[in-house]
């Protein structure tokens, strides 16, 4: 099945670089940021947008993303308000959106109604998910409803996974596969684990599907020891910890919209090396 | 007998349609190792006897069930027993499931622990497990239960734990369990996390109320010794449920014996004012399990209140979700007012000072004592004693101690 994000990653291979997907909070401080700042990152262009739906018991989340977590909720975030917010700027033809992927707890999935919930998310033009607390084993009937509705469902692999369940993860996987770096939560760390690069050789081996890695990056010299052993990256808290200063009354608001673009921009040329 | 409301959970972990794994999967392995690894130690004779002669020399066990005359005669029906959990070493009943996975920690050659805590009493018996057998301890306990609770981190503390105080969301139990799950995403290879109730991932729910249920086969076979029949009506008190699970469990298959669940209806059944999770919430998923939650339409967790920071959870294990949906156990609650009144009552006619999640409890069973006749016999979980809560109940009752 071709979908956007899997072009996206073919586009970039054949490019010869790997694929740079920002992290951010839906809703913080609020939906309008939101839709600027995917604006300022698709001008920058990122390869694709990882968009985390915030949710009130993030236990896979580090103290930067709980904290961007309880200030969109804080603030009155609601999983519909986002995807009318989403479904008005993918209409929009002046924007070029880069794919969107949405990262979301399966709590609020349930609770939301599965199959509406991933209609409403097709609506809105998210092109997949990923769903850190639906592990493989629980995900087979999920998969398929997300496969009826043309969405991915991307599967994380953490460095304590063993072979056997990684073979079983990636069977039910589609459009990347997230390898996390590092045993424990999101955030920000000085080095990746040197144990990454043959943990995403092992992977290599048993699926085609690109390989993205995220929990941890946040700087050039990471991007720089993953080329040629990843397809991609994600960069959660290092931008997400850049949207606190929103509630800062000193600050400008286009200012800060363009420090993250600033810094978005930098880390979409490190893919380029 | 074993019937299908007994024989649950299935090696996925389902009970019924409940509870089963939403982690993330850096622990799946780990989850997957424990199930395998306790089933081991379930069947071997030795980790069996090593267990009971904990229970019998170091908790206490068995511990009495009690024949409660003056709270009988004050409410004028059925003939109250009570369980005494609360005469175990430490004072409640955490420390039969503590002890269990203490075990299991050194059987998996791990040298660290990390538990959650509310009321603090889990908190307590784990750290009494690790210092029995020099295991590393680390408690996680909201900033909010450890206002609540000075006693219970003094004796932590004096046990060679260490507590770390949890600041996010609303610094309760709740939030105590995030931050013990974010810790054991990094320290998974190295730490066994003793989860405190019948929640999270499969093996949890199965393995505390494995653990816990001595406390529902002494009861069972006390009551025969002592009456010569099964009870008419078990009660316990119902927060993640683990005191509840092990006192139910022995009697699923007695179906003779009336089970009443009793939750945290705090101040009234408004959102945001109780814990009563299985009066009134939704399916959905919670700390790693599927089951009964208190949720918003949106799926976000709701803020709960209730008098006991014990029962102060807004989810509930998935085997009482299961009970709930079959039937088997009733579910009710009982307001904070209702609980300080019982644990009054239970002072002055019994001399009893008990916890205030077992308040509820007292005082559902004052209640239903009252709707039945003499001839009938209530048995109730006293899940522990109440010297931790006496400062919150005299700030309550406006007076100095």
């Amino acid at each position: 099945m071709t979908t956007s994000i899997s072009e996206k990653f073919a586009q970039v291979k054949s490019e010869n670089r790997m694929a740079f997907m920002p992290f951010i909070t839906a809703g913080d401080p609020d939906l309008e940021t939101t839709v600027d700042v995917l604006k300022e990152l698709a001008a920058q262009g990122v390869d694709l947008v990882e968009v985390g739906f915030p949710y009130s018991d993030p236990i896979a989340d580090g103290p930067v993303i709980q904290a961007s977590y309880t200030r969109a909720l804080n603030n009155k975030f609601h999983v519909h308000d986002l995807f009318e917010t989403l479904k008005t700027l993918s209409a929009d033809e002046t924007v070029s959106l880069p794919p969107l992927v949405a990262m979301v707890s399966y709590a609020i999935i349930f609770r939301y109604g599965a199959e509406k919930f991933l209609q409403e998310a097709a609506g809105a033009g998210f092109s997949g998910l990923i769903v850190p607390d639906l592990p493989g084993d629980e995900a087979s009937d999920f998969a398929e409803q997300v496969k009826s509705c043309n969405l991915d469902l991307v599967q994380l692999v953490s460095p304590l996974t063993p072979e056997g369940r990684t073979r079983r993860i990636v069977q039910t996987a589609s459009g990347f596969i997230y390898c996390i770096s590092v045993a424990g939560t999101t955030g920000v760390r000085d080095e990746l684990p040197p144990e990454l690069t043959a943990h995403l050789e092992s992977l290599r081996e048993l699926t085609d599907l690109p390989l993205a890695v995220g929990f941890g990056i946040s700087n050039p010299e990471h991007v720089n020891t993953l080329r040629g052993k990843a397809d991609g990256f994600i960069i959660g808290s290092a931008i997400v910890k850049q949207f606190a200063a929103f509630s800062d009354e000193n600050q400008k608001r286009e200012d800060i919209i363009a420090r993250i673009g600033e810094y978005a921009g930098q880390m979409a040329a490190a893919t380029r090396g | 007998m074993s019937t299908s409301l007994s024989n649950v959970p299935d090696a996925s972990g389902r009970f019924g349609e409940f509870g089963r794994r939403f982690v993330p999967e850096t622990l799946m392995h780990a989850l997957e190792e424990l199930t395998q690894e306790y089933e081991k130690a379930k069947q071997d004779p030795s980790f069996q006897a090593e267990l009971d002669d904990l229970l019998k020399n170091y908790v206490g066990r068995p511990n009495p069930l009690y024949f409660a005359e003056r709270l009988t005669e004050f409410c004028g029906g059925g003939k109250i027993f009570f369980k005494r959990e609360d005469l175990n070493h430490t004072g409640a009943h955490k420390i039969n499931n503590t002890i269990g996975q203490a075990l299991l920690t050194m059987r998996m050659g791990k040298k660290r622990v990390i538990a959650e805590t509310g009321a603090g009493q889990h908190g307590v018996a784990s750290a009494v497990a690790c210092a029995r057998f020099g295991l590393e301890c680390i408690v996680y306990m909201g900033e909010e239960d450890i206002r609540r609770q000075k006693l219970n981190v003094f004796n932590m503390k004096m046990m060679g734990a260490e507590v770390r105080a949890v600041t996010s969301g609303s610094r309760t139990l709740r939030d105590a369990v995030n931050e013990a799950m974010r810790d054991w995403m990094s320290s998974v290879e190295t730490t066994h996390y003793i989860i405190g109730s019948v929640i999270g991932p499969h093996p949890f729910p199965m393995m505390v109320r494995d653990f816990q249920s001595v406390i529902g086969k002494e009861s069972r076979a006390q009551c025969l010794e002592q009456t010569g029949r099964l009870p008419d009506h078990v009660i316990a008190c119902v927060g993640g449920g683990s005191n509840s699970a092990g006192m139910f469990y022995p009697f699923i298959d007695d179906e003779s014996v009336k089970l009443t669940g009793v939750e945290a209806g705090g101040r009234g059944p408004e959102p945001g004012e109780h814990a009563s999770t299985l009066s009134y919430g939704a399916k959905g998923v919670l700390h790693g399990s599927f089951g009964y939650v208190l949720q918003d339409d949106d799926g976000q967790t709701m803020d709960v209140h209730s008098i006991s920071a014990g029962l102060d959870y807004p989810g509930v294990g998935p085997e009482h979700s299961y009970w709930k949906d079959s039937g088997r156990v009733n579910y009710t609650a009982i307001t904070d007012d209702e609980a300080l009144e019982g644990f009054q009552t239970m002072a002055k006619l019994e001399g009893i000072i008990p916890a205030i999640e077992s308040s509820h409890a007292i005082a559902h069973a004052i209640k239903a004592a009252r709707e039945s006749g003499p001839d009938e016999t209530i048995v109730v979980c006293l899940s522990g004693r109440g010297d931790k809560d006496v400062n919150e109940v005299a700030r309550l009752l406006g007076r100095e101690i």
